[in-house]
Formats: C-alpha cells, structure tokens, sequence
C-alpha cells in the first residue's frame, strides 16, 4: 500500500467525531501530532498515535498543552503539516502560544473537544463554553479560524478543511467540536485520494538573498520557506518589519502587521465563511445554531412547519471570523431569532450584535444534554407573533 | 595625501545576520562572549549552516537568534524547548541549538528542560546563566545564589539555587559541560562536541551581567566578573555533578558527563519502521 493510500482510508466507516477528526487530519497531510491527554479529546491522541507511525509521521505526547503548541508550532516551521488536540484546560495552557503562531504566520490546526468548565468543570460533560475563547483567548489584537462540526462526517471533512484554510492563510486554525459530535458514532464516507482538495502553503519565489520572510502578496499572505532550505530566516513574536527584524519601538511597523494579521482573515472572510440555511426563505423565525445544538435546532424548525409556523435554520459552520453579513441578513427577513447554546450565553453576543434590531431569544444549556427539540420548539411558539 | 582604506570582512561575518546587528546586549555582558563562542564553533566545524537552527526564548540572551545566520525562531518566554523539539522531530536532519537563559530555561520553562532530556531528544541547549533575570532589570531567579541581593530580594535572597549540572546529568542529559565566559577556549571546544554529538547535550555558561547583577549584587563590573571566574573557577572533568554547586569560593567546571544512549529519534525511527507495515482500517 502506498504511503498515501495507507494515510487515506477511502472507504465506509462507523467513527467517532474524534476518530473522525483524526483521519481527516491524515487524509489532509498532517503528518505531526503533539499533544497532551485529557477527555473528551483523548481519542484523537490515542488514534495518532496508532495512525501516524503506519504512515511515516511523528507522534509525541508531550509534557503539556503548552509545550504541545509550542512543538506543533516548530513542527509546522520544519515544513510538515501538525496539530494537536486538547479540552478547555488544554486550550487555556495553550492561549500564549496561539498568540505566538498568529504572530508568526504558523500554519497549524488546534482542536478543542469541548466540556463544561469553567476549570476542571465537568470533565466527562459536553460544552459550548469556550467559542469566546477560541476568538479572545490570546492577548491582544488578532484574528483566527474556528469551524465547527455538527456530524462526524462533518468532523472528517473540517478537519481536511481545517487544515487547508491553515496553509493557505498561514494562521492557526481551530475545530470547536462539543464533547457529544466529538464521542457520537455516525457512519462516514472518505473518498478516494483524488477527490479530496488539498493546499499546501505557498513556498518562496526568490532567492535566498531577496526572500523577505513576512514580506505579503496581494492576498496579504507570505510566503512561508521552511527550516532547513537554505533560507536562514529569523521569526519572532516580537513586533517585526517584512524582514523578520524585531522593530518593537515602531509604531508603523505594529499598525503595519497587526492590521495585516488581521486583514488577511477580515478582508478574505467572504471566502473563508461556510454556513447552511434551512428553510429561511419564507421564515419569519430563524434560529441560529451550530455543532449539535443545530441538529436539535433543525428537528425544532421541522416540528414547527409541521405546526404550519414558519421556521427556518441557520446553521453556522464557521464561528470565527464570525458570520455577520450572514446573520444580519437573515435578520432583516425575520422578524425574531431564536440561539440556543451549550454554555450561559457567548456566541449570542455576536448574534446580537449583526441581528441589530431584530429581537433575539437566548435557550441556555448547562451540563450534559443539548436543548430537546421541543425546548427550542417552544421559543420558537413563544417568538411567533 | 589621501588615505588609502581597506574594507575587511570580519571572518565571522558569514555566521552573522547582518541586518540585525548591532545588538542589544550592555557592554561587558557575557553573552557577546557566548555568541562569539558560538559563532565559532559553527566556523570550525564547518558545518552547512543551511541544515542549522538556532531557537531562543525570551531575555537577553534570547536575542540571540536573530543574530545568528541560519534559521532561527525566537519563541516565548520558556518555551523554546518544546518548539526545537518540534522542529527536531519534523526534521531530525536540522541540528537544533537552543539558547537561552536561566530563567527561561529553569524557571517558566524547566518542566521542558527535563522531559526533553529523559526522552534524550538530540537538541542541544546552552544556557547563558548570569543569576538573575536581566531584560526585566535584575530580578531573583532559579540560578540566584542564597543570600544574594536583586531587585526583588533586597534583603537576600532566601531561596537554594539550582545546580543545572546535577539537574542536567538527573534529567538524562547524555552531554554537559559547565564553562564560565573566561573559558572561551574550552566553551567553543564543548559546543562543537555538543553539535556533533547524538542526543540532548546541555552546556551551562556562567555569564556575567555587569549592569544589573553586577550591581546589585556587589560582584561589581564585568572585570570583577572576570576576576571572580579566574579565582573561583576549578576544572573538575567527570566529577560527580552533585557537587559541582557554585559558590563564591568555588565554581567547577568542566565536562561532566559524556555517555551513549539511544536517541528518541532513533527509537522513533525503528518503531516507524515496524508500524509502516501494519495499517488500521475502520474502528
Ligand atoms: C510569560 C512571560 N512572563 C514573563 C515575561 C517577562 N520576561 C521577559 S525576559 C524574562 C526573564 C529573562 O531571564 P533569563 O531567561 O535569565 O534571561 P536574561 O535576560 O537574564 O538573559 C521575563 C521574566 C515574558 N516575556 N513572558
Ligand atoms: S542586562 Fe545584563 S544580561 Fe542583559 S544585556 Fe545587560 S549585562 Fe547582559
Ligand atoms: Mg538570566
């Protein structure tokens, strides 16, 4: 069997989110997994370490989630495709260093099972507690991906996703999967080899002399050389020119690469943003939901066409950059939107914000369970005028 | 009459990122010195500087990637271990150097420091021990000896140092050395054993830090630094590292350790090669 085809299991299979997660990252190219275990997200290092052996990478348990990013980080600069995976303390210990990966344009993809927190929370539980975090949990001004699955084969195929929006924007990207998509057995197809797109990052054009590590083309990304080729180039978190050199008293040079980390994701976020509608076209309630909250969300719209209200869904794919101009559109169509999530109120706030003034019902849900459809049934009633 | 000048290149200039220099470092500080060592080394082993990576943390010290002309990271505060052992195992071809500060290296990031030698993985880490936290203005570290004074121990300090030689050789280290920055010699000597040697190698430098350290500890200037070194500095080869502590008597230097053992490359490789022939399908 040859290495790609060992890498890409072509074929049905019956997974798991997390086994999921991992496969899609193999049949991506990610060929480094560094990681720490914690539930729920475990299986993902556990199938790692069984996967990437077979197909020539590296897998290493390290001695913590800090260490975990800072190795997928190196990794990333030595050329391979990494990743890691971890839960909400995890993701906490990680924060300095996604900065670090922002700052230094490393391609790389971080997933996050999520629990219920905040600390060590509710281990065994599932969450949508960290969807802020994913966007705020750094210091100071950046942008990032985060997708979110709803079904495993979903979990597959972001996670393939994942990693080409990661070379392609040279930015860390995030899969915010809840606990229960991450531990749901659902069947999934992955195709053959030659069906599956795959980017890699943009290697340099010019000599060594002339390559200017950070220094943009038009679409405001970089291209990335790799340790080891020849290029001798130096990154740093430091504030830094196109050159790489630290200017940390410039402040041209800060607005200068904190607006371009975060233009390339703003300015691109038409192409980046992937939502599902449902049933929005004649609604007069939306509800707005994502990971497994949409699919009680989109059994409650069915219920209530049944009712003969018109319901419609809008199921989000990607939180970050955040959907505004999606959201604010359906907005003006209906006239209430109803969010239901697994934590005490965040992506809402966003919600909110691009809805304006259309009125907006939060459902909140703390501990185990996703909303039954029948809760979101009743919000939905509750909102129809 | 007009002069006649010549422009010569420095013979380390090659290993020098121009671009960056001139550096940040005070006068007197030792880690010009390291850097220099450093350099040289690279110089007189001759290696291709294309398949070199130089990786720091945060501090003075830390700076000194940007100086070197390879590739070269400068990480987080603590974190450039984890970060070599990433490109490291990405690329086991790259010969990886680390070089950072006490503080990075023991304080924030010690934890690092010690599993990546347990797992003997072939990065080599030089670390600029100058007893206190320099870029942040001489604050109380690891390496701090008992009862010195800093900018956060104005009474003495009441805490026991790490002897990183002992914690070195305990951790797993298969090579390390302790030089101060008197022993230029002798530290180029060990850092071009360390590159060539397989697995985790660590080299301690005792490095002065006249402007703040020097002061507020009373050492006094980089020339008191120098004198302390020159009085105090005993050679002890492959003496037990346990009591190879430094005190204002007596610093050991030296190369304490030098033994074989498997690399985590090494074993990483042989396991890859058995798993490649088996395949997982479906769970
Ligand atoms: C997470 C974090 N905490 C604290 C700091 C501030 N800081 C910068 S350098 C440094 C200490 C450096 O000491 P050392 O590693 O011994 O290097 P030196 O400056 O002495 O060469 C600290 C605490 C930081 N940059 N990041
Ligand atoms: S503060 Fe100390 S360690 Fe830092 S550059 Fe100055 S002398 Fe060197
Ligand atoms: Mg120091």
């Amino acid at each position: 069997m040859s290495e790609k085809n060992k890498a890409i299991l072509t074929g049905r299979h019956f997974f798991s989110g997390d086994l999921a997660c991992a496969e899609g990252a193999l049949a991506a190219g990610c060929r480094f997994f560094g990681g720490y275990p914690i539930t729920p997200a475990t299986e993902i290092a556990e199938r790692m370490a069984r996967r990437l052996p077979q197909v020539g990478g590296t897998y290493i348990q390290m001695e913590d989630e800090i260490a975990s990013i800072a190795a997928v980080i190196g990794a990333s600069y030595a050329g391979l495709k990494a990743m890691t995976a971890t839960s909400g303390p995890g993701f906490s210990l990680m924060q300095e260093n996604i900065g670090l990966a922002v700052m230094t344009e490393a391609p790389c993809v971080i997933v996050n099972v999520m629990r219920g927190g905040p600390s060590t929370g509710q281990p065994t539980m599932a969450g949508q507690q960290d969807v802020m975090q994913a966007k705020w949990g750094s210091h100071g001004d950046y942008e990032i991906i985060a997708l979110t699955p709803s079904t495993v084969q979903e979990a597959f195929d972001l996670t393939i996703e994942a990693f080409n929006y990661a070379e392609a924007y040279r930015v860390p990207v995030m899969i915010m999967m809840d606990a229960i998509v991450g531990h749901m057995w659902e069947r999934v197809t992955i195709p053959p080899a030659d069906q599956i797109k795959i980017v890699n990052r943009k290697k340099p054009q010019v000599p060594r002399e002339k390559y200017a590590p950070f220094k943009p083309d038009e679409d405001l990304v970089p291209p990335m050389a790799v340790f080891g080729d020849g290029y001798h180039f130096h990154a740093t978190g430091l504030t830094h020119d196109e050159e790489g050199r630290p200017r940390t008293e410039s402040i041209k040079t800060q607005q200068t690469l904190v607006q371009r980390l975060c233009d390339k994701i703003r300015k691109n976020a038409d192409k980046i943003i992937q939502i599902r509608e449902t049933m929005l076209d004649d609604a007069e309630i939306a509800v707005v939901a994502y990971g497994i909250e949409a699919r009680a969300a989109w059994s409650a719209v069915r219920k209530a066409r049944n009712a003969g209200i018109k319901a419609g869904l809008l199921r989000l794919i990607t939180l970050w950059p955040f959907p505004e101009k999606q959201v604010a559109e359906v907005a003006k169509k209906v006239k209430t939107i109803v969010v239901p999530e697994m934590n005490y109120g965040q992506l809402v706030r966003e919600v909110e914000r691009a809805a304006k003034t259309t009125p907006v019902t939060f459902l909140s849900k703390l501990g185990e369970e996703p909303h039954k459809p029948e809760e979101i049934l009743e919000a939905i009633k509750g909102g129809k005028h | 009459m007009a002069e006649q000048t010549t422009q010569i290149a420095h013979p380390l200039e090659p290993f020098l990122r121009k671009t960056t220099i001139p550096h940040i470092w005070c006068p007197g500080c030792g880690d010009g010195t390291i850097l220099n060592s450093f350099v040289t080394a690279l110089k007189e082993l001759e290696v291709n500087l294309d398949k070199i990576a130089v990786i720091s943390g945060i501090g003075c010290i830390g700076r000194i990637a940007g100086y070197t002309n390879t590739d070269s990271f400068h990480t987080t505060h603590g974190r450039p271990i984890p970060f070599a052992v990433g490109v490291k195992l990405a690329n086991p071809e790259l010969n990886v150097i680390v070089i950072s500060g006490d503080g990075d290296l023991f304080a924030i990031g010690g934890n690092h420091f010690i599993h990546a030698a347990r797992r003997n993985i072939g990065i080599k880490v030089i670390c600029s021990n100058n007893f206190n936290y320099g870029m942040t203005g001489g604050q109380q570290g690891p390496t701090t000896p008992l009862a010195s004074r800093t900018a956060t121990t104005p009474f003495g300090n009441i805490e026991h140092p790490f002897n990183l030689v002992h914690l070195a050789a305990a951790s797993g280290a298969v090579y390390v050395a302790r030089w101060t920055t008197l022993h230029v010699r002798r530290m180029t000597e060990s850092i071009k054993k360390a590159i060539q040697k397989e697995g985790f190698s660590f080299i301690e430098i005792v490095s002065p830090c006249p402007e703040i350290y020097g002061k507020a500890s009373k050492i006094g200037t980089a020339m008191d630094f120098m004198n302390w070194f020159k009085k105090a500095s005993v050679i002890q080869n492959f003496s037990d590292p346990a009591q190879a502590e430094i005190t204002a008597e007596k610093i050991p230097v030296g190369e304490f350790v030098d033994v074989e053992k498997p690399t985590f490359e090494k074993l990483l490789r042989e396991m890859t090669a058995q798993a490649q022939g088996k395949v997982t399908g479906g769970a």
